[in-house]
């Protein structure tokens, strides 16, 4: 008996105090679902009365702000397109060639990945954007997001081919394939789980950045949504709650349809992953 | 179907070499396995064979024509994998009919002759599954339809029933070999089970460390041993090689080791040269052993070991005073005990003699 009401007080602290964390957490994200239908929103939690979508209509009259998403998709798309096509088949190049050293190139362009997207490259980054005149293009950001990007997707696509066995392409070989008809008959669609992951993990990453596009870009035309957000402050620099809040919710949409889209078309796997 | 040769072929991985070098050829439409432990060179072999590896040097040549530079898919080969290598995103029939597919066969022409063969291997109502939903069984049972779903001059087997389980196995073996007697087809058939090679092949490629140690029909390689790594890898279990001293004496062979009681053997020239070293293997099969009374001549002594029941006959095994063991294969309805005293008694027609270097002596009048 003793021990069973140890076992009872100790499981009824631990939920209670993993229900607090969790509502602590949780606060935000309920302040995100109902700010937005809130006419007097402020940064309290408040359950809205009337429930309203006119912070939305002000929104969508905001064209700057609607045009901003159209390029947040140009550029996410871009990217992804870029970096998963080329992470694809420098991975599998990596994993089924012996190229000696092949390791530690992996490693070392792992290593200066983070540096190249980081906020430390930015001025050599602005200075060769310029110097090759793309300053002021979608094509800009795409790139400077493939290279920062590319050796991470790199690392976690060679790391899911190398747990796919050689022997797919090598019966496909055998039974008369070319290593091209094998790769793409045979090994691509084996390895799409992975391309998977790196897509999407690829499009939030840009979908969600603000530096880049705020150093590379100058047109108003071609700004993002995380650079169009500001458009919802005051020009005394307070935010206006209610429209933040509705604009907030409709540049997550995508990421989350996107996710929705992603797990029941394909599911996600991570198997083949990063190794320990 | 066509011969397969390789001439002094070798293959080094970095610092590691996989095979130093060897030569041998197989006639059209022989069965033969190739057998060893891992690491002995003989998978390595196989896919030079195919094409996956390119040797570090000499030539592979398929039915006379040199192929060693040629890409395995202009090779007109079939290869079975051990892990059946099945492709997961396509059902049994697109899987069966995926080497027609990359001929370019239309759709409908593949289909029916996947069918074909599938139904002679009868997964035939399996067409529209995917290989995660068929049993190992049937899975191995595809991959072997998609090697023979087309025309080739050679079928590779890279141990494709070691992941299947023993009666299944079994029947899968029944049936390869049955189907290579029945097309005539060449075949080299990679494994490191003696009995599957012995059941299969036409001849065995004994292979150790990287080499043929011996190139034989399996009957002979089972008799014929030619070295004592031969030996004591072929047959269920393997021959008994007890260490000996010898000496010729009298025109006679006498050996001696603990719990060995071998008055005389008849002695050749051969027996003698090795004997001049003073020692020997000498080899005994399990099956040629019997029980017999303490102290009779031609028989070997110790304490009993193990005594395995394996249904119709009993594995004896018995620790000599030197701590060697005998394994004896026999009929007995015996109550014998651990620790109890036990004498083999054997026929001096079935002893195999090895030399000091642990080469077969030819038997007198070979």
């Amino acid at each position: 008996m003793q021990i069973s009401r140890s076992i009872y007080m100790r499981r009824a602290v631990f939920s209670v105090v993993a229900s607090l964390i969790g509502v602590v957490f949780a606060l935000p994200l309920v302040w995100f679902i109902f700010a937005p239908f809130n006419a007097r929103a402020e940064l309290g939690l408040a359950i809205p009365s009337p429930f309203t979508l006119s912070n939305f209509v002000t929104v969508f009259q905001n064209s700057f702000a609607m045009h901003a998403l159209l390029n947040s998709l140009i550029q996410a798309i871009g990217g992804v397109i870029l970096v998963g096509g080329a992470a694809t088949l420098a991975a599998y190049a990596l994993s089924r060639s012996s190229i000696p050293g092949k390791g530690a190139v992996t490693y070392i362009l792992l290593l200066f990945s983070s540096v190249v997207s980081g906020s430390a490259a930015m001025v050599p980054i602005f200075l060769i954007i310029s110097a090759i005149g793309l300053i002021d293009t979608h094509l800009a950001v795409i790139l400077v997001f493939a290279g920062g990007l590319l050796p991470t997707a790199m690392f976690i696509l060679r790391d899911f081919i190398d747990a796919i066995p050689r022997s797919y392409e090598e019966s496909a070989m055998v039974a008369g394939a070319s290593p091209i008809q094998a790769f793409f008959d045979v090994a691509l669609p084996v390895i799409r789980p992975g391309i998977v992951v790196v897509v999407v993990w690829a499009f939030v990453n840009i979908w969600g950045s603000f530096l880049i596009p705020f150093i590379l870009l100058r047109k108003d035309t071609l700004m993002p949504a995380s650079v169009a957000i500001y458009s919802f402050y005051s020009e005394a620099g307070t935010p206006i709650v209610t429209l933040l809040a509705a604009y907030s919710l409709i540049y997550s949409l995508p990421v989350i349809v996107l996710y929705l889209f992603v797990n029941w078309k394909f599911g996600f796997r991570f198997f083949g992953g990063i190794k320990s | 179907m066509a011969s397969v040769e390789f001439q002094n072929v070798s293959k080094t991985f970095g610092s590691f070499t996989a095979v130093p070098d060897i030569s041998f050829s197989i006639a059209d439409g022989e069965f033969v396995c190739l057998l060893g432990p891992s690491g002995c060179g003989k998978t390595t072999s196989l896919r030079m064979i195919a094409g996956l590896e390119t040797p570090s040097a000499g030539k592979v040549l398929i039915g006379g024509k040199d192929v060693t530079y040629l890409h395995p898919k202009d090779r007109q080969i079939s290869m079975v994998f051990q892990d059946y290598a099945l492709y997961p995103h396509m059902n049994l029939a697109d899987n069966i009919a995926y080497p027609l597919k990359v001929r370019g066969e239309s759709e409908d022409k593949r289909h029916a002759r996947a069918r074909e063969v599938a139904d002679v291997l009868k997964i035939g109502d399996l067409m529209g599954r995917l290989p995660s939903q068929i049993s190992g069984g049937q899975q191995q049972r595809t991959s072997l339809a998609r090697a023979l779903v087309y025309p080739s001059q050679v079928y590779l087997f890279d141990e494709p029933l070691s992941n299947l389980d023993a009666k299944l196995r079994l029947e899968a073996r029944g049936f390869l070999n049955h189907l290579q007697r029945d097309m005539g087809m060449t075949a080299v058939y990679v494994t490191h089970d003696q009995a599957e090679a012995m059941a299969l092949a036409t001849r065995i490629a004994v292979m150790d460390k990287g080499r043929i140690v011996q190139f034989a029909p399996p009957i002979e390689i089972y008799r014929r041993p030619a070295t004592t790594f031969v030996a004591n890898f072929v047959g269920n279990p393997p021959m008994n090689l007890v260490p000996v001293a010898a000496m010729v004496d009298g025109g006679q062979l006498r050996l001696r080791a603990d719990g060995l009681t071998l008055p005389s053997l008849p002695v050749s020239d051969a027996i003698a040269k090795a004997a001049a070293a003073g020692k020997m293997t000498l080899g005994i099969r399990p099956e040629h052993l019997r029980m017999a009374e303490a102290g009779s001549a031609n028989t070997i002594a110790g304490k009993l070991f193990a005594n395995e029941n394996m249904g119709p006959e009993s594995l004896v095994t018995m620790e000599r005073a030197d701590s060697g063991r005998v394994t004896a294969r026999i009929f007995t309805d015996d109550e014998i005990r651990t620790g109890d005293q036990v004498t083999l008694s054997f026929d001096t027609r079935h002893v195999t003699l090895f030399d000091e270097t642990g080469a077969r002596i030819p038997a007198i009048g070979e």
